[in-house]
């Protein structure tokens, strides 16, 4: 019988050099492995690989060396652990986060619950080509939002408050885009240079610097054989309704658009990047 | 002018990030609660990071002065635990 190896590959398989043998790709949500899930996954790829794992290079983890007839075994027995396989090819791969604001002091968002969110609404959706999710928490940007073909990147709307202030002047130094700026009992923010980074926030010593939870999305981005940036096509959102409205529109866009085999950059180039911007820019506004 | 007495002060320009930061969690330690601590620190990453980090601590800040030359003199009060 003919192996389908289409539906091995959409179905987390990757098929290695080694005649009827392939790397299993495990479904792993930003990055985030229970303990129960490692444990299963010890086994298997202790009885049914060579005892180790490989970590990929977007926080996923596959087991190399499973062999052709043991795979329905194989995904029985890491079904018991709650472990579900992955998926390669032409639709939505591992949803990419850092732990954001949950542990992480830089964190603006809780960027593993939105990449949970993602994940749940289009994880192996299929599509012209693959489509890459990244969360990252803040402008340090661990998770490289930009190298994604959708990337969320936490930031804050920040403002400030007279009757807290002791004027100590830390905040003025904490930015480094030189945004803030204190002068005699005033101080004033060039909104146009605020990044939204919340450094001003975390660094205040008397809470006179709030921040409000943002959204910076990037489009476009990728990383492979032809290196594109991810644009931001929008200010700052201030809601996960409107992030995920926005992810919807993004990922519709692709799928009528773009050609088979296309990434998105591509996609944008070819069409216009005026005709993505339109329409989040409709949703931007409601 | 100033609304307090400093008790011990601290140079932290001769060392780099993250020993800054150490340098003056020491400083602060050999204090009794209460006492006042200036940390004589190097702009850039030393004035952006520090007062942060002594914030997250539990110190309070009470100024951040900036020096003609470059430098920043940060002024905190030691907490107790």
């Amino acid at each position: 019988m003919a192996v389908d190896y289409a539906a091995l590959k959409a179905g987390g398989f990757m098929r290695q050099k080694q005649k009827n043998t392939f790397s299993m790709r495990l479904r792993v949500v930003g990055g985030t492995v229970t303990a129960e899930q490692m444990s299963v996954i010890q086994r298997v790829a202790d009885k049914y690989g060579k005892g180790y794992i490989h970590l990929t290079s977007r926080q996923g983890i596959e087991i190399p060396f499973i062999k052709l007839e043991d795979i329905e075994e194989v995904k029985a027995e890491l079904a018991k652990g709650n472990v579900l396989p992955g998926v390669c090819g032409p639709r939505v791969r591992t949803v990419t986060a850092c732990q954001g604001g949950r542990c992480c002091p830089s964190g603006c968002i809780d960027a593993l619950d939105i990449a949970e969110k993602l994940d749940a609404r289009y994880f192996g959706r299929q599509l012209p080509h693959k489509f890459k999710f990244g969360v990252t928490g803040c402008q340090n940007n661990c998770l490289k939002a930009e190298e994604n073909d959708f990337g969320v990147k936490g930031g804050m709307l920040i403002s400030w408050n007279r009757d807290d202030c002791i004027f100590c002047g830390v905040c003025e130094q904490a930015c480094r885009s030189g945004a803030i700026k204190i002068s005699d009992g005033e101080i004033t923010v060039e909104q146009e240079n605020c990044n939204h980074c919340g450094r001003c926030v975390t660094a205040c010593p008397t809470g006179s610097w709030q921040g409000k939870s943002g959204y910076i999305i990037s489009v476009g981005g990728t990383f492979g054989n032809a290196i594109k940036r991810g644009r931001e096509l929008l200010p700052i959102v201030e809601d996960e309704e409107t992030l995920m409205k926005l992810a919807d529109a993004a990922i519709d866009f692709f799928d009528e658009n773009a050609n088979p085999g296309e990434r998105f950059a591509k996609t944008l180039e070819r069409v216009g990047w005026d005709q993505l911007e339109n329409k989040f820019k409709e949703i931007y506004n409601g | 002018m100033a609304d307090y007495n400093i008790t011990d002060t601290v140079d932290i320009t001769d060392v780099v990030c993250p020993v800054t930061f150490v340098k003056a969690k020491v400083a602060l330690e050999e204090l009794d609660n209460g006492d006042i601590l200036s940390i004589h620190m190097n702009g850039g990453e030393p004035v952006q990071n520090v007062p942060r980090s002594i914030k997250d601590e539990g110190h309070k800040i009470l100024k951040l002065i900036t020096n003609d030359d470059g430098t920043f003199d940060l002024i905190v009060q030691k907490a107790g635990d």
